[in-house]
């Protein structure tokens, strides 16, 4: 479970990114967290691993104050938060094998990590996470010789491969296309599911949100302006958190994105 | 469609001096500074055209190099010349490295990369010629006083280009690197190195390559080496062996930079 309790954020320019947010995320639950550019999203889950230093306020993970930590205690608690971030973020020049056994870097020595030499249980883990997310013949690839929904592919066992209790999702289909982002939001949930593992999602894409996420959370100029189911999440509501816009006409721009997803999909399966 | 009439003409803006009469004031004054500046060259023509007659053997030397008659000079100071350069080279990067990461802003706290920089505006801001007149007042001459000076410039030549280098990283893989909980050091290996190792290589046989150049130019104030036979053949009139001491230095440079082309681009 995780606790964000009047969480605040102030950069050394002035700019007040998070101002007193609270809210609290029960185990298993994917909450999608919304809001327009410079809403303070980022900054919000990147406080609770403490990527960004919080000004203020606390971030409880399991009745564990990440908050309070000195600095070796925060490496042990970031080993329990995934993190799957926009881009992909994997390390473009080493193997898919090493992206994803970079995940368990928290757990062995520098000389294991140094010498890539991990516990058995590392790399049969990390395997059985490839094979899951359906990259087991790309093992030993570089990762920058994969394509963009590949290479999130990675990033989300890289995550998993940590073990970890929550999972902080930066943008993650940013870069994809339609149908990729949907394959890679499919993944995500399903995978959280599984493993009864609350998650974070950071999203820019409104109805990717409502279809994937169990809970949304509106950010407008750094505060909770909206929390409640997706279904709850009407016209009035769009307009509080990003202000007037047709959102008859986006809802239905998506609608034809999943027409012609499901088409492509008969027609493939015509195909074979 | 409107018929509004758009202009048919379109200059580039001034950018840096707006106004144009300050514009050709300043083109007027570096015109009469250049003219002046060359008005207070003495030339003595009578010596370059002594000179000429001497500069015209030399060609000749080049032109029927010897290679035979001082060879025991030349490959001594050839293997002098090379194990200066080889050993400068790998003594410099085992120390600039760590100087490098120290140097760099995004890894290092700010005392270590003051330090370090400074170590870095040290080793730069000395010639290194200077260096090896020191060094070889401290140590006598030979090779040892032209294997530190090598050392010591490869110090501040590598950390500095490491150094920046170490700072243009994309920070977004260092980043989920930090999110998996790994301490300093893996983050270096495992988001840094990867990052910058193709560079450093390449860095590296760059600086192999001015070493040797160097080795030459500092053998003439006594740090050994195939500068020091080139010295001497001069010294003795010698311009056909020093001919061939020059085109073996031609050939050793030309062969190191075909050679890390080739492995620069088998890194990437």
């Amino acid at each position: 479970m995780l606790t964000v309790d009047a969480l605040t954020k102030t950069y050394k320019t002035g700019d007040k990114a998070l101002r007193s947010v609270s809210f609290t995320v029960p185990k298993g639950q994917v909450v999608g967290l919304i809001g327009p550019s410079g809403a303070g999203k980022s900054t919000l889950i990147r406080c609770v691993n403490r990527l960004v230093e919080p000004s203020e306020g606390r971030v409880l993970l399991n009745d564990l104050d990440i908050t309070a930590l000195p600095a070796a205690g925060l490496r042990r608690a970031r080993r329990r938060i995934g993190m799957i971030f926009q881009e992909y973020a994997l390390v473009e020049r080493l193997t898919v094998m090493e992206n994803v056994l970079s995940g368990r870097l928290g757990y062995v020595g520098f000389w294991r990590s140094f010498l890539r030499r991990f516990g058995g249980d590392d790399i049969a883990n990390a395997f059985r996470l490839l094979d899951r997310v359906g990259l087991m013949a790309h093992a030993d690839k570089r990762a920058d010789a994969l394509s963009g929904g590949q290479r999130q592919r990675v990033g989300i066992a890289r995550a998993l491969a940590q073990d970890p209790e929550l999972l902080l999702v930066d943008e993650p289909t940013a870069s994809l296309d339609p149908k990729t982002s949907r394959q890679i939001m499919r993944l995500i949930v399903e995978i959280c599911d599984e493993r009864g593992l609350p998650a974070i999602i950071n999203i820019h894409d409104v109805v990717l949100a409502q279809q994937f996420a169990q809970r949304i959370i509106g950010l407008k100029a750094g505060e909770v302006v909206f929390d409640g189911p997706p279904t709850a999440l009407d016209e009035s509501v769009l307009t509080r958190i990003y202000g007037e816009e047709d959102w008859t006409a986006m809802r239905r721009a998506s609608e034809e994105d999943d027409a012609a997803e499901r088409d492509a999909a008969e027609r493939m399966a015509g195909m074979v | 469609m409107t018929d509004t009439a758009y202009p048919r003409q379109w200059r580039r803006p001034p950018t840096m001096i707006r106004d144009p009469r300050l514009r050709w004031a300043l083109y007027a004054g570096a015109l009469v500074y250049l003219v002046l500046a060359v008005g207070t060259v003495e030339v003595n023509w009578l010596r370059v055209w002594e000179g000429l007659d001497r500069g015209w053997r030399f060609v000749l030397g080049f032109l029927q190099p010897d290679f035979t008659s001082r060879w025991r000079d030349i490959s001594q100071g050839l293997v002098e010349s090379l194990t200066m350069t080889m050993t400068a080279t790998v003594a410099g990067v085992i120390i600039s490295v760590p100087i490098g990461i120290g140097a760099a802003r995004n890894l290092a706290p700010r005392p270590i990369y003051y330090l370090c920089r400074a170590i870095i505006a040290l080793s730069r801001s000395l010639q290194e010629i200077i260096i090896a007149i020191l060094l070889v007042a401290m140590f006598g001459f030979g090779p040892f006083a032209g294997f530190l000076t090598l050392t010591f410039a490869t110090i501040g030549f590598l950390s500095k280009l490491l150094a920046e280098d170490i700072e243009d990283i994309d920070e977004a893989q260092a980043e989920a690197i930090r999110a998996t909980g790994a301490s300093w050091g893996q983050l270096v290996n495992y988001a840094v190195q990867p990052q910058v190792m193709p560079r450093l290589i390449g860095l590296v046989l760059y600086r192999f390559d001015i070493n040797f150049r160097e080795s030459a130019v500092i053998g003439i104030v006594g740090a050994g080496g195939i500068g020091a036979t080139l010295n001497t053949a001069i010294d003795r009139y010698e311009y056909d062996s020093a001919g061939a001491v020059l085109l073996i230095v031609i050939a050793i440079v030309m062969a190191a930079e075909y050679s890390s082309s080739h492995i620069r681009k088998w890194v990437q």
